[in-house]
């Protein structure tokens, strides 16, 4: 086991290096750098254009002068030898600090959501399944159809304005007004969770749905199988053993998700970011994008894919807990 | 008709009278609310099971059997549902109840699930949960119905184990399902049936996927616990073969009906319903071999229940129906002597007779001989040498190389034109393979797959590559054993038989129609059919398409992989009768691979016995089946189950069924860990046996072959003559 947990860790390192040129090669691919975007909105606002001087002294300090590969091979060992990622050319701060600001809310907000369709798809799942053709079955599939098929950043909208609406909170951001610069305490701490909740349901609508309809699938076929009925030949009560047998091996589709739902958050969803407000990774790495704002861009992007492979692993470990037949089998 | 009456005096002698049946089950119905209607399952059955007592219930399949077998437990699940009729179980702590009319899932149903009734089911593997160790599932059963602690539970389910024949019963104890041959868990299954001393066992077609080896051992256990702790049995199988050997009481199920009842006696030496008799007819049995005689099928199939004929269910595919009064009433029940009854209007109408006239003899005499055929003239058709295939085993969470399976070792065998070629062996034993290597489906680790071309010399088909190698497909062909899955949904039959033609250039457009209309009318499929998907097929039509796919080529070589053994025995005689009317048709070489026995016999001229990779033993189908050589085809034989109750074997000397591990093989003669003659004087378990010619054309691999004299078939099923 420790073996191979080893062997899954050391395959991180070519992977990872890997994706980094790769990021590297496709933040670069776009014509021109950061500094020509920036001439460009320099001028767009009518501020004039850099002077030359200034224009050399800044592609000097940036490094956008050299060949790539040295550029990529300042990037890769600031950040391997001192753990720098070097600083963002639009905030003029270093992208450690950004993303320290940033990183902590996004995957807390990551792993919420995760929590959240797990708790909410599982016993709809289960009810799905078991109660095939009902109504209630058809109400939840109906419902499932629905938050698969609306944008989130709609149903963003959507909540925002019922919740002013009809509350009269305003929901953006993860805090009110009045705390934003308070020191923790308790009542700030229920603030946040007052406005937290919003993105949770958002961002797990969807994968809610995805889930309530994989598990109900898996468990349909698992009901049938010989083994339920061998279980009930030998008098099991009919909810533990559904329990027991069925449901257990139809839980691996809820383990396997793992993977891509932690860093599915950090890049995806700006949009939804930007509505409510969010301090999430999302916007920073929409910023960086536009603005070839390349180590910012090239970090998220690496750490979005370190998640991956952690993830990943994470839920291969988690399945040959649950399910004997892989650790096993062959 | 004299016969030993030695063990069986017992079971013809009739239970005391007193004495109420433990389960009596009174014109049951039980039906299934499907979109296209209601579909009658179980239309109408009764039966009784009596105390100690083996009833088997036999039938084709789609006629009922598994339904009411789980109607007696609630076991049906939705749309399906008991509508009408009771269940009697005379056992109950709290006197006779009716199981039909308990809660569903309630507490005095589930109280009988398990404690008071057993069950155990056809596929052991999927019947045990993979995700629990079998120890867990046999403890749960013992806990629930038994006040014992998990520590007691343990043992009691160790002992279990180890009455049920498990070997280290405590390391197997915290295995999984997974780890375990399917035999193993058809214990385990059994194990947790009798974990808390059930008055009825009821097994529904337990032996059905397990090996003949497997079967015999499986079927030896379950008459040893039953004389052990004097439970009554309910066994629903198909096999006749079975019935014979473990049956006490039989009743035969047609549609949902059933048809016949009596004692196992009476039901093969004075079969009453012609249903009864066209299944005990078209058995391949293995009796004198330098006759083969066509098989005599029952024509057509089971219907589905929903398009049930009126009247008799059965007079659709009956030769002695009455018409007018069988295709109008359904017939009532004739008493016979002692209990034997049979529902047929031949002896309860007017106008029956009281008799079925047997089928013609006309049949029987259409026997060929083929003491001829044996020395099939003319060179080889192919020869195999030296024949190699082994894979690395790696994989599982660790990736790791687990080591290296020998599938096929050194095989030389050669097939002459004209002849059928027997391969046989447990599930295993590397008998798929080898057909696969030499039709290419698998490419060999080494050795030579010699094919004599038509104007007479050799290809080596395992060096061929490309082009070369396209053109002897349609020389070589497969027939496949699973007509479910070998033909592809979504090609009408058109395009599944003629894709061999289209695909090789051999024909196109009218021609090719034609020439696919012409296969269908030869494998008796009408080529109107044409246009149709496989699905609307019943698995018997199937493998007719799948052996018109296989000849529409016009090959030399046909490699038959368990071309029946997904057929119900009925259907498994009209395909085999086809084969063999082809052959002489066509001319086609056979190499015809299967793990029963029977039809092994009934079809080969030479037959090789397979195992653990290697041909052990080869020679002419009657020599091989009269007097082997090697003690595992001897064992083999042994295991076949005879439908003749009289000849009930005492396998005493049986070989134990779990094979080695294929990645460890053992040092010596492979067979020298379950062999009864093995010993260290002749070097059995170090020197590995070479194939030695032990009579003409007769070869086997024993170390000890000239100093041993095996017994081959000696019990033979006699006829009913016609009287």
């Amino acid at each position: 086991m420790l073996r191979y947990i080893t062997r899954r860790l050391l395959i991180l390192i070519p992977t990872l290096a890997a994706i980094s040129v790769v990021t590297f090669i496709v933040i670069q691919l776009p014509p021109g750098d950061y500094l020509t975007t920036r001439i460009a909105q320099l001028s767009a606002q009518g501020d004039g254009s850099l002077s030359a001087q200034e224009l050399e002294r800044l592609t000097q300090r940036y490094g956008l002068d050299q060949p790539v590969y040295v550029q990529y091979w300042t990037w890769i060992s600031n950040i391997l030898f001192h753990g720098d990622f070097g600083d963002s050319f639009v905030y003029g701060r270093p992208v450690g600090a950004l993303l320290a600001e940033r990183l902590p809310l996004t995957i807390l907000l990551s792993v919420l959501t995760l929590l959240f369709i797990w708790a909410v798809s599982f016993p709809i799942g289960v009810y799905s399944a078991m109660r095939q053709y009902s109504v209630g079955d058809y109400t939840f599939t109906f419902f499932g159809y629905l938050g698969l098929a609306v944008p989130n950043f709609l149903i963003a909208l959507v909540l925002m304005w019922v919740s002013l609406q009809y509350f009269g909170t305003s929901v953006g951001g993860l805090f009110s007004p009045e705390y934003r610069d308070a020191p923790w305490s308790m009542p700030k701490f229920g603030d946040l969770l007052a406005h937290l909740w919003i993105p949770v349901v958002i961002w797990g609508t969807a994968g809610t749905a995805a889930n309530i309809r994989v598990l109900r699938a898996n468990l349909l076929d698992e009901l049938r199988k010989p083994y339920v009925t061998a279980a009930r030949a030998r008098g099991m009560k009919r909810g533990l053993l559904t329990i027991k047998y069925p449901v257990r091996v139809a839980m691996n589709p809820f383990f396997s998700t793992i993977g891509w739902i932690l860093p599915g958050l950090i890049a995806a969803d700006a949009i939804t970011s930007q509505v409510l407000n969010l301090n999430t990774t999302g916007p920073l790495l929409l910023d960086a994008l536009l603005a070839q704002d390349m180590y910012l861009a090239g970090s998220v992007l690496l750490i979005s894919a370190l998640l991956v492979v952690i993830g990943t692993l994470i839920s291969d470990l988690a399945l040959a807990w649950l399910d004997p037949r892989v650790r096993l089998r062959y | 008709m004299q016969h030993p009456l030695t063990a069986t005096d017992e079971r013809t002698a009739e239970p005391p009278a007193a004495a109420a049946p433990l389960l009596e089950i009174d014109s049951l119905h039980t039906r299934f609310d499907t979109a296209d209607g209601e579909v009658r399952a179980v239309d109408g059955v009764s039966l009784t099971v009596r105390a100690g007592r083996t009833l088997c219930v036999v039938g084709e399949s789609g006629c009922g059997k598994s339904i009411m077998a789980r109607s007696v437990l609630q076991l049906v699940e939705p749309p399906g549902k008991i509508v009408s009729g009771s269940i009697r179980w005379n056992h109950g702590e709290s006197g006779p109840v009716d199981t039909t009319a308990l809660e569903p899932d309630g507490e005095q149903i589930r109280r009988i699930r398990g404690n008071e009734i057993g069950m155990v089911f056809q596929e052991p593997m999927a019947s045990l949960s993979p995700m629990y160790t079998i120890g867990a599932q046999l403890t749960e059963a013992i806990l629930l119905h038994r006040d014992v602690t998990p520590d007691e539970a343990r043992q009691i389910g160790i002992d279990l184990l180890t009455q049920v024949g498990i070997p280290q019963p405590e390391g197997r104890f915290d295995a999984y399902p997974f780890q375990l041959s399917g035999g193993m868990c058809q214990r385990v299954m059994i194990a947790i049936a009798l974990s808390c001393d059930p008055a009825l066992l009821i097994a529904d077609e337990p032996t059905t996927a397990l090996d003949v080896t497997t079967q015999a051992r499986i079927l030896d256990l379950l008459k040893d616990l039953q004389r052990h702790n004097g439970m009554a049995m309910m066994f629903i199988t198909h096999d006749l073969g079975v019935v014979a050997e473990i049956a006490d009481d039989v009743t035969v199920m047609y549609l949902g009906q059933a048809v016949e009842h009596g004692t196992v006696e009476q039901i093969f030496t004075t079969p009453k319903h012609p249903y009864t008799q066209a299944l005990l007819g078209s058995l391949p049995t293995l009796e004198d071999t330098t006759h083969r005689r066509p098989l005599t099928a029952i024509r057509g199939m089971v219907p589905h229940p929903q398009n049930r004929p009126t009247g008799c269910p059965f007079w659709t595919r009956c030769d002695a129906a009455i018409g007018g009064v069988c295709d109008v009433e359904e017939p009532p029940e004739s008493p016979f002597d002692n209990g034997h009854r049979a529902a047929c209007h031949r002896y309860s109408h007017p106008d029956g007779g009281g008799s079925v006239p047997l089928p013609a003899p006309a049949v029987r005499g259409h026997a060929t001989d083929r003491s001829g055929r044996g020395q099939a003239e003319g060179a080889p058709v192919l020869e195999v040498r030296n024949l190699t295939k082994q894979y690395t085993v790696s994989g599982g969470m660790f990736r790791r190389n687990k080591g290296t399976v020998h599938a096929v070792s050194d095989v030389s065998l050669t097939i002459r034109p004209g002849e059928t070629l027997g391969l046989v062996g447990e599930s295993g034993c590397g008998k798929t393979t080898l057909g696969r290597s030499i039709a290419r489906l698998v490419d060999a680790s080494s050795g030579e797959v010699l094919f004599r071309d038509r104007d007479g010399t050799q290809v080596d088909l395992a060096a061929l590559r490309g082009a070369a190698l396209r053109r002897y497909r349609t020389r070589v062909r497969v027939i496949f054993q699973d007509p479910f899955s070998s033909l592809n949904p979504r090609m009408t039959v058109e395009q599944i038989v003629g894709e061999p033609l289209r695909a090789n250039g051999m024909a196109r457009g009218s021609t090719l129609t034609d020439q696919v209309a012409e296969m269908l009318r030869k494998v008796g499929i009408q080529p109107e059919y044409m246009s149709r998907y496989p699905h609307a097929f019943s698995g018997g039509q199937r493998q007719r398409l799948n052996i018109a796919r296989a000849l529409i080529t016009e090959p030399e070589l046909v490699i038959a992989d368990e071309p029946v053994s997904a057929l119900d025995v009925s259907v498994r005689a009209q395909i085999l009768n086809l084969l063999s009317d082809l052959q002489d048709e066509l001319g086609l070489t056979y190499l015809f691979i299967s793990h029963d026995l029977s039809v092994v016999e009934h079809v080969s001229d030479r037959v090789a016995v397979m195992y653990m990779g290697r041909i052990i033993e080869e020679g002419p189908a009657d020599a091989l089946f009269g007097a082997p050589q090697h003690p595992y085809t001897q064992a083999l034989l042994d295991a076949v189950p005879i439908p003749d109750p009289f000849a009930r074997p005492e396998r005493s000397s049986t070989v134990p069924d779990e094979l080695p591990d294929p990645m460890n093989p053992p040092a010596g003669c492979s067979f020298h860990t379950r062999c009864t003659f093995a010993d260290s004087d002749h070097g059995c378990s170090t020197t590995l046996p070479a194939l030695t010619r032990v009579d003409e054309d007769h070869d086997a691999a024993c170390h000890r072959s000239s100093d041993l004299t095996l017994q081959g078939i000696t019990r033979t099923r006699e006829i009913p003559e016609a009287s």
